[in-house]
């Protein structure tokens, strides 16, 4: 995508939905958006086909408004709860094969690159515990040892809901779920721990209690991703089908376990350290106040 | 449907899965001609056609895809402004664009849009028994014209930029203004010629409830 795909042809903005004249007038593109903001610009996504109370709806959303440049995103995913949300986003959404995500990945932001060598693509991988941990797994490492450019998500429900409750590899250990009836024999996953060895620039762990956070924390990673090399955030977002969690309850099942076992965590390299404090300088010059 | 062979691309509802029209053998057009029901035909006779079912036929609707409504490129615009033309000579037509190719869902508002996912929602609720596909994808537009194929007896027209559709029952390939031109040309020229439109009580562009909400500015509800 870019900005000039988001001018309505003349004459034909009369007969668009309210949604795209939206979109066009109100939308995030092209501009820096807040969370504070939340309410006066239309979000890329709104309307989703997911559960009440999903948690994962919740971060995907928020994420989307952290994107830093929108216009210029593309979001790879996989089968799961979350391309069902991230498929209807107002952004080019590719689907990639369960295990081949962040290989395709790889390509699509290898030929951004090539056929856009002036203007910086950012690419998303956005996707849940099977298709980052557990299939995909190969080919998350493997882009993560040959530095590529993106930001790979983790959304991890830590189940596979979709498909009835099957343990995942991050799933905790000595969990009973609905197709696991005797309970996780072997522990979770230390994907952060691997990410670290694999030299991923930018790592991040949280849950979705900090609307503010899970902005900026997208926001922050998609940036490294795109000037320094790999980084993952990796997000509790429960499943409260299979976890049987009433919907009202979410983020309180989210806020008790942040406080267990799912602190927020950051870990960067120097250079994404110094690379997000310049564009966070230069955010704050007088010319870049005076243009937001 | 009437049965015809060689296999013959008429209104719908063919049923659950009919077969992909370039598997019974039809072929695409060349430049220069048209396809008319499967049959290869000249492109003066595949306008003729298209003019006579959209003037004749209920609910006249065009559906421009994304190439015309957005305007990304050179000469978008100039393709829009001759697609609006057309639309001005078809008495009653509706416009119903299909913005993009994101899947709607929990629920479509068929007066608004028209989504490649389920096309046969906007067709049945709208009654519309002639479109026009226009600046549409090639590989959506294949699915969705067997989709209404499939289900619905509306006639499909499609202006292609590319290589035509077989499973349309009037294709024009490589259409570009010119030929939507060409298009518009032959429909003043039948109703010159004495043929009553279906809605030659309507004045033109029709909007439907959806979009007269949202020109009025209020909030509207679909059914």
């Amino acid at each position: 995508m870019a900005l000039k795909t988001l001018k309505v042809a003349p004459g034909f903005m009369r007969f668009m939905p309210k949604e795209y004249q939206d979109l066009v007038e109100k939308g995030p593109f092209g501009r820096q958006i807040k969370l504070s903001e939340l309410g006066t610009f239309k979000e890329v996504l709104e309307e989703h086909p997911m559960c009440e109370g999903c948690a994962m709806a919740l971060f995907i959303r928020l994420s989307l408004i952290g994107l830093p440049n929108p216009e210029h995103t593309i979001i790879v995913g996989t089968a799961g709860c979350g391309r069902l949300a991230l498929a209807q986003a107002a952004i080019p959404f590719v689907y990639g094969n369960y295990c081949d995500t962040n290989g395709v990945a790889s390509g699509i932001k290898r030929g951004l690159a090539i056929r856009f060598p002036e203007q910086d693509k950012d690419v998303v991988v956005m996707a849940g515990d099977g298709g980052i941990a557990d299939i995909g797994f190969s080919q998350v490492m493997h882009a993560w040892f040959r530095k590529e450019k993106f930001t790979t998500v983790m959304l991890d429900n830590e189940v596979y809901g979709n498909t009835g409750g099957q343990e995942s590899g991050m799933t905790c250990r000595g969990t009973v779920v609905k197709m696991a009836p005797t309970g996780k024999q072997f522990e979770k996953i230390d994907m952060i721990g691997l990410a670290q060895n694999a030299g991923v620039s930018y790592i991040a762990r949280l849950t979705p209690t900090n609307p503010g956070r899970v902005v900026s924390t997208i926001r922050k990673a998609v940036l490294v991703a795109r000037k320094i090399g790999p980084a993952y955030v990796q997000a509790y977002t429960s499943c409260n089908i299979e976890y049987s969690i009433p919907p009202d309850r979410v983020l309180d099942d989210a806020r008790q376990v942040e406080k267990e076992r799912y602190g927020y965590l950051e870990i960067m390299t120097d250079e994404a350290k110094s690379y997000l404090a310049q564009v966070e300088a230069e955010t704050r010059t007088p010319e870049a106040v005076a243009t937001v | 449907m009437k049965s015809c062979t060689p296999y013959c691309i008429t209104t719908g509802p063919a049923g659950l899965l009919p077969p992909a029209a370039a598997c019974c053998g039809i072929v695409l057009p060349e430049k220069g001609q048209g396809l008319v029901e499967g049959r290869l035909v000249s492109e003066e006779a595949a306008l003729e056609v298209m003019a006579q079912e959209l003037l004749s036929r209920k609910n006249p609707t065009i559906f421009p895809g994304p190439l015309v409504l957005w305007a990304w490129k050179e000469g978008v615009s100039e393709k829009a402004a001759s697609v609006l033309e057309l639309a001005e000579e078809i008495p009653g037509v509706r416009i119903i664009p299909m913005p993009d190719y994101r899947p709607i869902y929990p629920k479509i508002d068929p007066e608004a849009v028209i989504n490649p996912c389920h096309p046969n929602l906007t067709i049945w609720y709208n009654k519309i028994e002639v479109c026009v596909f226009v600046g549409v994808h090639c590989h959506f537009a294949n699915i969705t014209l067997r989709m209404i194929r499939a289900g619905t007896n509306c006639y499909t027209i499609t202006l292609c930029h590319s290589a035509g559709h077989e499973d349309s029952m009037a294709s024009l390939p490589f259409c570009d203004v010119e030929q939507v031109r060409a298009l518009t040309e032959a429909v003043r020229r039948l109703k010159r010629q004495g043929l009553r439109p279906r809605h030659g009580d309507a004045c033109g562009i029709q909007l439907t409830h959806a979009q007269q909400a949202v020109e009025a500015g209020l909030v509207w509800r679909p059914a």
